[in-house]
């Protein structure tokens, strides 16, 4: 079963602007979907239209097999969403954005506090449940909005950019809580400009662009298709400048480190033979986009410990 | 989908607002309508003498109350309806299934509330001046919560409508405070001259105060009938225009 059936979507804005132009796209029941593309390629619109915050000028969408125009209730009932922006009220504390949210979804008093409880606990805000909202860090109130969106236990949950902005340490644990949820049982689609995010969490894909799909395949395959590879690497003695080896994209960081893009054809042991002709022994390397959040991470958790002991 | 449930929770969350923010809500009416009654009622009022056999203190009683519903429920919808559109925090309710009817229908309950709050204060101050026998306790309560219906209605619309915090305070500003003084709470139509008396009975507001007056005590320059006709016509108008504007995402959907 499809979590989500769009097709031939389009949005055109009063202003004229076409945001989406005829899109399709399928997330199947139990997945963890990426939609990524760049800024104003149609993503937000698409979620918009979705969550029923966007008229669409046409095409169709269905959730879990409910239309979403002729049987919209049911259809919302399926879905949670938490948006890019902060949109609670700010004045009000956790719990109560959440019991309100639970009481919007018409879930009967004493359920809707068990599940706000369950929701706080989930998202670790139970200890802040009772303080003004506005007083929360910025990855409280992320994580208070994934609460909010699954109070009533949605089938399908859409996370737009949720980890935009916070810190390294709260995008990992909001990683592992998403992987929490998607193993539950919880569809999941999440739009991000981390495509290491996406590249972590999510098993498909659709890109959008200008309004259109521009691929739609699974994580897997489509990294297959990545012709370069970028690695950084540490070198055991000291060079003056990058050497120069036809079919590498070699740059100097350092006196001791490069940043290699390696051709997928090409592999690693001939790079290392075509240094090593150059006198050029290399110490260790790292992939390239993981170094410096691992780099981050040792440091937190050493600083950590240091500090239970 | 537990319709009823959704409603109860718009409801308390409104009230809980302007209750949670009370001496910004019932006591400056307290504070205003006490000033009223002092220097129009008392100070000014001896020397007017009596208006159709009232005293001019019970005279400007009925008008005073209805003035402060007026406003007050107006204001509630209008600043938390927008501020739920500005702080975006519409999309709560947007994004669940809550039909339209129950998100105007929460929303005016709110402000219902909060005008009958403010009046039962006016109500109870101008209790220290002077004394009221209620002479139509069920027309005084059916105007009461008529009023507070319909420009709780007013305030939603204009809410959903307004782009900025101005656009919510030129309505009450230039159109709602002149209609209600020259809609007859400090005078009686009669004591105008011909032409102003036809133009007065242009301004709704004028039926509504004095319906009020006649349940209050007895006294009145409209036909009675004409002004529930004329509440209620306004009432199922602007109930019909909102639902509207909420079907077609006006103000609050791209």
């Amino acid at each position: 079963m499809n979590a989500l059936s769009i097709r031939n979507l389009t949005k055109i804005y009063n202003n004229g602007f076409q945001a989406l132009q005829g899109i399709d796209l399928d997330v199947q029941a139990g997945d963890f979907f990426a939609l990524l593309g760049p800024n104003g390629a149609g993503k937000s619109t698409t979620i918009g239209i979705v969550s029923s915050l966007v008229t669409a000028s046409g095409g169709d969408v269905t959730i879990f097999d409910y239309d979403l125009k002729k049987q919209r209730n049911q259809a919302k009932n399926c879905i949670g969403i938490v948006p890019q922006e902060v949109n609670f009220n700010q004045f009000e504390t956790p719990r109560q954005i959440v019991l309100n949210q639970a009481g919007y979804y018409g879930m009967p008093r004493q359920e809707a506090i068990r599940r706000t409880e369950i929701c706080l606990k989930q998202m670790d805000l139970w200890d802040k449940r009772n303080d003004v909202s506005r007083r929360l860090s910025g990855g409280m109130k992320r994580r208070l909005m994934i609460a909010r969106a699954m109070v009533h236990a949605p089938k399908l949950l859409i996370l737009d950019e949720p980890t935009a902005g916070v810190d390294i340490e709260i995008r990992r644990s909001m990683w592992e809580m998403m992987q929490e949820v998607n193993r539950q049982g919880t569809t999941i689609i999440l739009t991000t400009h981390y495509l290491e995010e996406a590249e972590s969490l999510c098993r498909n894909i659709a890109i959008i662009n200008h309004g259109r799909i521009v691929e739609h395949s699974d994580m897997a395959g489509l990294l297959e298709r990545l012709h370069v590879n970028h690695f950084l690497l540490d070198l055991a003695a000291p060079i003056a400048s990058a050497p120069v080896i036809p079919g590498y994209q070699i740059e100097r960081l350092s006196e001791r480190s490069l940043d290699v893009g390696v051709p997928k054809e090409e592999g690693l042991n001939k790079l290392f033979a075509l240094l090593s002709e150059q006198n050029i022994q290399v110490a260790s390397l790292k992939n390239k986009s993981n170094r410096l959040e691992q780099l981050f991470m040792d440091l937190i958790d050493s600083t950590k410990q240091q500090g239970a002991t | 989908m537990n319709s009823a449930i959704a409603f109860k929770t718009i409801v308390v969350k409104e009230v809980r607002r302007f209750t949670r923010i009370w001496p910004q809500t019932l006591l400056p009416p307290a504070v205003t309508t006490a000033l009223y009654f002092l220097i129009f009622g008392k100070l000014i009022g001896d020397r007017i003498g009596a208006i159709d056999g009232a005293s001019y203190m019970e005279y400007i009683v009925p008008g005073i109350i209805l003035m402060s519903v007026i406003s007050h429920s107006y204001a509630n919808v209008v600043s938390s309806f927008y501020s739920t559109k500005f702080q975006r925090h519409i999309e709560e309710l947007l994004v669940a299934p809550v039909p339209n009817w129950v998100i105007l229908a929460g929303y005016v309950c709110g402000g219902i509330v909060r005008g009958v709050m403010v009046g039962l204060v006016v109500a109870l101050i101008s209790l220290l001046f002077t004394r009221i026998d209620v002479a139509h306790p069920w027309i005084a309560v059916a105007v009461f919560v008529l009023t507070a219906t319909l420009f709780s209605l007013a305030g939603f619309i204009n809410a959903v409508f307004a782009d900025s915090f101005d656009d919510i305070a030129i309505i009450p500003s230039f159109v709602l405070t002149p209609l209600s003084y020259l809609g007859g709470v400090f005078y009686s139509v009669s004591m105008l001259p011909g032409i102003w008396q036809k133009i007065s009975l242009g301004n709704p507001i004028l039926y509504m105060i004095n319906a009020f007056r006649y349940g209050l005590i007895d006294v009145t320059d409209v036909d009675i009938q004409i002004a529930f006709a004329i509440t209620g016509g306004f009432i199922v108008f602007l109930s019909l225009f909102s639902l509207y504007l909420l079907h077609k995402g006006v103000g609050i959907k791209n």
